[in-house]
């Protein structure tokens, strides 16, 4: 199996390299045949690994040795467990998908073969990150990701606005590295090694240990999951590190669902979930999950709601969808977490595939208000982002409705400090998530054309490249969570691959709740009870507000912006965070480094110290030459003026 | 051994390079008159030219082929020098001709036989003038620079390290930019200063030590704590300068801003480390107590190059003067590595030396090929230069990435080591450092931004042609190994593991009487 499990990731990585490297010379169709082909292999090879795993093989070595140092060896290795085969089978499933739709989307883009060639990075980076038996290629995969991200985001990059969005999103993510690197360190430091099973096993020793720090002691494993989730919230988007995956809608749709949307962001929640067993010492950085992930949760929700680029009412959905997980992690519902990131990964694809796939018909147009009606010119579009956005929304039978439910209720049993809060937020977005992702689907698809006569003219459905991957995603989309359901709840799918102490066990009661039906049973039961609480009828709810307001009574929205003036303003200005890191943090440091460089390098140590050295000589120098005037009667006063003062001296003394 | 590796190592460029020079033609070359090539001499100087090239090439090559065997032929468990030379040289007051490596120096002197056929082929078509004299200049530098890192008479060592920057001091002040003349004399005054401190140092020791210049025995000499805070002292203004650190880095900006870009890719790549080196080969094992003692200086001047400098090269309009600070900032890393007496920051320092080498010598090169095209080095006459040369780009935010220690680079590994030796020490330390994920990344791919991407700036920018074959050539072979030392650092820091080990050990006793 070792040799399956180094061929799926490096299967990627050679199609990068061909494709990178002489993607010119072999042509654009070769390119994309060996892009594919290298995932393809890998997602296979994915689901042979994941049913070894599900039949008990599990794999946890190492490949070579990266480096020594300080006695410390540091490896490259493989962590094969249920969590690593969910994720590898989900990462390549869905980047096989928008390989095959990058095809229909990029075909008139000159930088074709370039495209391929990072997404295949990408797919490596991605399946090193969730295999990785140790924080070092963690770390490694991490920032690799986050690397092909920036070039993705920047992949138009004549366009100002593209390299100033992947800039940014590369700072703030390395504001999260920040973090996950001293978090690293810390491990290092106190478990003496930094591979995943030495410190597991460690944890309970290392719990026992503090450290003094601000605010008083602090127990050393909340410093280092503070630090780690840091890093989590960097690449997962959390507030106040969320403002990068908003402009990353720069990059082209098909990375925004295979990077921005379903697998790099979901790494910090993978990251947490590896981690449960160190998390699951401190309730101190728990909480902080919970409550970062709370406030994700509902306030980027609300500025979904006014969004009208349809990418970013999608990315915002992300953001909050985010939230919803990292809120699962916080109560400890680690394998609730990952089922709703598996969930999301379908829809969210689905929905920003669907979204590419409007924006192709309407030539590169993404302002909803210019779209309307295409329902009956792009059915299959329409009828796969409907299923994406039931999901979404959280109605039964489709897939987000099971993972989503299952965050609420665990959110709900939690005991831990915030954990009202986020029952409270998680319950309210369930509302506006089911608000604004109907508010897009009517804006887009009913009601009447908005576009001009020209865009009219040319509407139509999109090329099977396109509409294949749409329904492939659909498939999981709307029964992943009818298929997965029990297997999460009951642990099998997940096994010892997550560790939970009893004490935060809120997914618990859930079970409990559940208590011996199986099968088709307890889907009934789940389904039952999924309509008779509160959620469900949040959801449709919103689905109704969006229906009134966007296609009953389309004046209303506009009464409402204008009533609720303030409070719309916020939400236009997404909070004032970029506003605020703009002229605080960017200008701020490029302002500082310019008085630094003027007032000290240049003015203090150049000009006052250094070149007033030379100056003080030359003026020395210059002096000096004054008083050889070459007349021999200077010197000779001189002389006798000396013998004067020297003889005087004598004689004084 | 029988054969003098390392004299050859030294000797053969010097005397290569001396012969190069006597190929230039006197009357042509000296009028450093680039339209005296078209007239009727023109054809001759040409031809001369032309084989000062060659001979220049032939000879780096070879250099660089005679030093593989000190890595392949090398003794990784032993911290004892090797390839060691010796030979009686002023009897009178004991000096000796010795020579040997260490796990220290000699992936030091790799990097320089390399480099030096870098800059060799970097200068072929773009140095039209004096030709034999620029090459012969590069050769006689490297020898020398071999010298240092050989040396293991405090003389001997003392001669190569002053002779050194005679070469530089021409190659600045003749083929350089319209300031040079200031530039090379703040260059030349700031080195001179820390280097007669050194002297002092060494003359102390040589009668500390009851009449040695041997290195090694400095290295066993007892001295008490007073001595050794000013031996210390003294080293220090020596390397610090050619580090360099805050607050003595003013010449560096400027001397990379004035040097052709072969200057640029030397000084940064090579001369910077014998900062370092010494720091390794005197401060600390000849005053292991002082430098403890004064561990909390150097600390904190390494961690005000990584955050203040850092801020400073965000400010920087001028490309080269952007990388001069990158430079400053990142050598803050071998700096507080060195100062933290445990194994990781050792290596961490080692390796980031090594690493800097590759990436500030490649970065320096790619703004060399733009300013060969643009005769500009203002940010702000560029943008766009993706589309034009799209292959100079990928290398260029290849490098770039490297610079801003992105992991799989060599740029990553002797930060992480470093951060992770100051996270034992003291956890503020390593948050301080690792602002650098952050300044770093900020600084260098900003500066991408407005160079490589974004719509093409002018018309200028537009009629860029992209690298050519020889440009790819040098650009590739950084490349490779940036991304070799990123992937696979083990084979680099395993010729390293026995002297640094020796090292923490020898600092970590006490010398004091």
């Amino acid at each position: 199996m070792t040799a399956i499990y180094t061929v799926i990731p490096l299967a990627c990585l050679a199609a990068a390299l061909i494709t990178g490297l002489f993607g010119k010379r072999i042509g654009r169709r070769a390119s994309h045949a060996v892009a594919i082909a290298g995932v393809a292999l890998a997602f296979a090879l994915s689901l042979v690994v994941y049913a070894d795993v599900r039949a008990g093989n599990l794999f946890n070595d190492s490949i070579y040795t990266w480096a020594v140092s300080g006695g410390v060896p540091l490896r490259i290795g493989f962590m094969i467990d249920e969590l690593s085969a969910v994720m590898m089978v989900v990462v390549t499933f869905v980047s096989l998908m928008v390989h095959i739709y990058t095809i229909g989307y990029m075909a008139d883009d000159p930088g074709y073969q370039r495209f391929f060639c990072y997404i295949a990075l990408f797919t490596f980076a991605m399946l090193m990150l969730v295999m990785a038996n140790n924080f070092l290629q963690l770390f490694f995969g991490w920032e690799a990701v986050g690397l092909v991200s920036y070039l993705l985001i920047g992949f138009w990059y004549e366009r100002d606005s593209a390299t100033a969005a992947n800039l940014k999103a590369f700072l703030v993510n390395r504001v999260g590295d920040f973090g996950f690197l001293l978090g690293i360190a810390a491990v290092l430091y106190l478990f003496g090694s930094l591979d995943y099973g030495a410190v597991f096993a460690g944890a309970e020793r290392v719990a026992q240990q503090s450290v003094a720090g601000p605010f008083g002691e602090w127990q050393w494993l909340t410093v280092i999951c503070l630090l780690l989730f840091v890093g989590a919230m960097g690449k997962s988007a959390q507030v106040p590190l969320h403002v990068w995956l908003p402009d990353s809608m720069e990059g082209p749709t098909p990375i925004s669902a295979l990077i921005h949307a379903a697998t790099m962001v979901t790494a910090g929640i993978f990251m947490v979930a590896r981690m449960s067993p160190l998390f699951e010492w401190s309730e101190t950085a728990l909480s902080v999950v919970l409550v970062v992930g709370a406030s994700t949760a509902i306030f980027m929700a609300l500025v979904g709601l006014v969004q009208n680029d349809i990418k970013r009412v999608v990315a915002y959905s992300t953001l909050s969808q985010l939230g919803y997980m990292t809120v699962a992690l916080g109560v400890s519902a680690y394998h609730i977490a990952i089922f709703h990131l598996g969930t999301h990964a379908f829809f969210k694809a689905l929905l920003f595939l669907a979204a590419g796939s409007v924006i192709i018909a309407m030539h590169h147009e993404q302002d909803m208000r210019k779209m309307g009606g295409l329902r009956a010119i792009m059915p299959l579009t329409y009828i796969t982002a409907a299923a994406g956005s039931l999901a979404l929304a959280g109605i039964p039978p489709f897939a987000g409705f099971f993972s989503k439910d299952a965050i609420i209720e665990s959110a709900r049993h939690s005991d831990l400090w915030g954990a009202g809060y986020a029952y409270v937020a998680v319950l309210l977005g369930v509302f506006v998530t089911a608000f604004y992702s109907f508010r897009m689907l009517f804006m887009t698809f009913h009601g009447k054309s908005r576009a001009d006569a020209h865009t009219r003219r040319h509407l139509r459905e999109s090329p099977w490249v396109v509409t294949g991957p749409l329904l492939a995603l659909a498939v999981p989309s709307v029964v992943a969570g009818l298929m997965f359901f029990e297997p999460v709840l009951n642990g099998a799918l997940f096994g010892d691959s997550i560790v939970i102490a009893p004490q935060h066990d809120a997914a618990a009661q859930l079970v409990a709740s559940y208590e011996g039906k199986q099968g088709l049973a307890l889907l009934f039961a789940a389904l039952l009870h999924g309509i008779t609480t509160a959620p469900f009828w949040l959801a449709v709810a919103g689905i109704g507000g969006a229906w009134y307001a966007y296609c009953k009574n389309p004046q209303l929205p506009a009464k409402i912006a204008a009533a609720a003036g303030p409070l719309y303003a916020i939400l236009q200005n997404k909070y004032g965070f970029d506003a605020f890191y703009q002229k605080v943090f960017a200008r701020g440091s490029l302002r500082l480094g310019e008085v630094l460089f003027n007032r000290i390098d240049a003015g203090l140590i150049d000009d006052s110290i250094v070149n007033n050295s030379a100056r003080t000589v030359k003026w020395c120098a210059a002096a000096a030459r004054k008083v050889q005037t070459g007349f021999t009667y200077h010197y000779a006063f001189a002389m006798i003026v000396g013998l004067f003062c020297l003889v005087t001296l004598f004689v004084w003394l | 051994m029988n054969t003098p590796l390392l004299s050859i190592l030294i000797w053969l460029p010097i005397i290569g390079g001396v012969l190069v020079l006597g190929v230039g033609d006197a009357r042509g070359d000296n009028n450093g008159n680039g339209d005296g090539n078209g007239n009727g001499d023109g054809n001759n100087n040409g031809a001369r030219a032309a084989l000062a090239r060659k001979l220049a090439l032939g000879l780096s090559s070879a250099v660089l082929l005679l030093s593989v065997p000190l890595y392949t032929q090398f003794d990784a468990g032993s911290a004892a020098m090797q390839f060691t030379e010796h030979a009686r040289w002023i009897d009178a007051f004991n000096i000796h001709y010795a020579l040997g490596v260490d796990g220290i120096s000699m992936p030091l002197i790799l990097l320089t036989t390399l480099l030096t056929v870098v800059v060799v082929v970097a200068g072929w078509q773009v140095i039209t003038e004096r030709v034999a004299q620029y090459m012969a200049a590069f050769l006689i530098m490297e020898g020398l620079m071999v010298g240092v890192f050989s040396a293991l008479d405090a003389v001997l060592f003392y001669l190569f390290w002053e002779a050194m920057l005679i070469p530089m001091f021409l190659i600045i002040g003749i083929w350089g930019g319209p300031n040079r003349i200031y530039a090379t004399i703040k260059f030349f005054l700031y080195t001179l200063l820390g280097s007669l401190l050194m002297l002092v140092a060494l003359l102390y020791l040589y009668h500390a030590s009851g009449g040695s210049f041997s290195i090694l025995d400095y290295h066993r000499l007892p001295l008490a704590l007073t001595p050794q805070i000013f031996i210390f002292l003294a080293f220090f203004a020596a390397f610090a300068v050619k580090v360099p650190m805050f607050p003595v880095h003013t010449w560096l900006p400027d001397a990379h801003v004035e040097a052709p870009t072969g200057g640029s890719v030397i000084l940064a790549a090579v001369m910077l480390k014998m900062g370092g080196y010494g720091f390794m080969r005197f401060n600390l094992p000849v005053t292991p107590d002082a430098s403890r003692e004064l561990a909390w200086l150097m600390i904190t001047l390494s961690l005000i190059a990584v955050v203040y400098i850092a801020l400073v090269a965000l400010a920087q309009r001028d490309m080269k003067k952007l990388i001069a600070y990158s430079s400053i900032s990142h050598m803050g890393f071998v700096t507080l590595g060195l100062f933290l007496f445990n194994a990781h920051g050792f290596e961490g320092a080692l390796l980031q030396m090594i690493s800097h080498g590759f990436i500030s010598g490649a970065l320096f090169l790619c703004v060399g090929v733009l300013y060969d095209r643009m005769h500009s080095r203002q940010l702000a006459d560029y943008g766009g230069v993706a589309t034009p040369m799209p292959v100079f780009a990928a290398f260029m935010v290849l490098f770039a990435l490297a610079n801003a220690g992105l992991p799989g680079t060599s740029g990553f590994v002797g930060e992480l080591l470093v951060i992770l030796g100051a996270f034992q020490v003291n956890a503020w330390i390593a948050a301080a450092a690792a602002l650098t994920l952050i300044f770093g990344a900020a600084y260098t791919l900003w500066m991408v931004k407005r160079v490589v991407y974004g719509a093409v700036a002018s018309d200028k920018v537009a009629a860029l042609t992209d690298v050519n074959r020889r440009e790819i050539l040098f650009l590739a072979v950084l490349a490779a190994l940036v991304l070799l030392v990123g992937v696979w650092p083990a084979p680099l820091l395993e010729v390293m593991h026995a002297t640094l080990e020796h090292l923490a050990q020898h600092t970590a006793a006490s010398k004091l009487p």
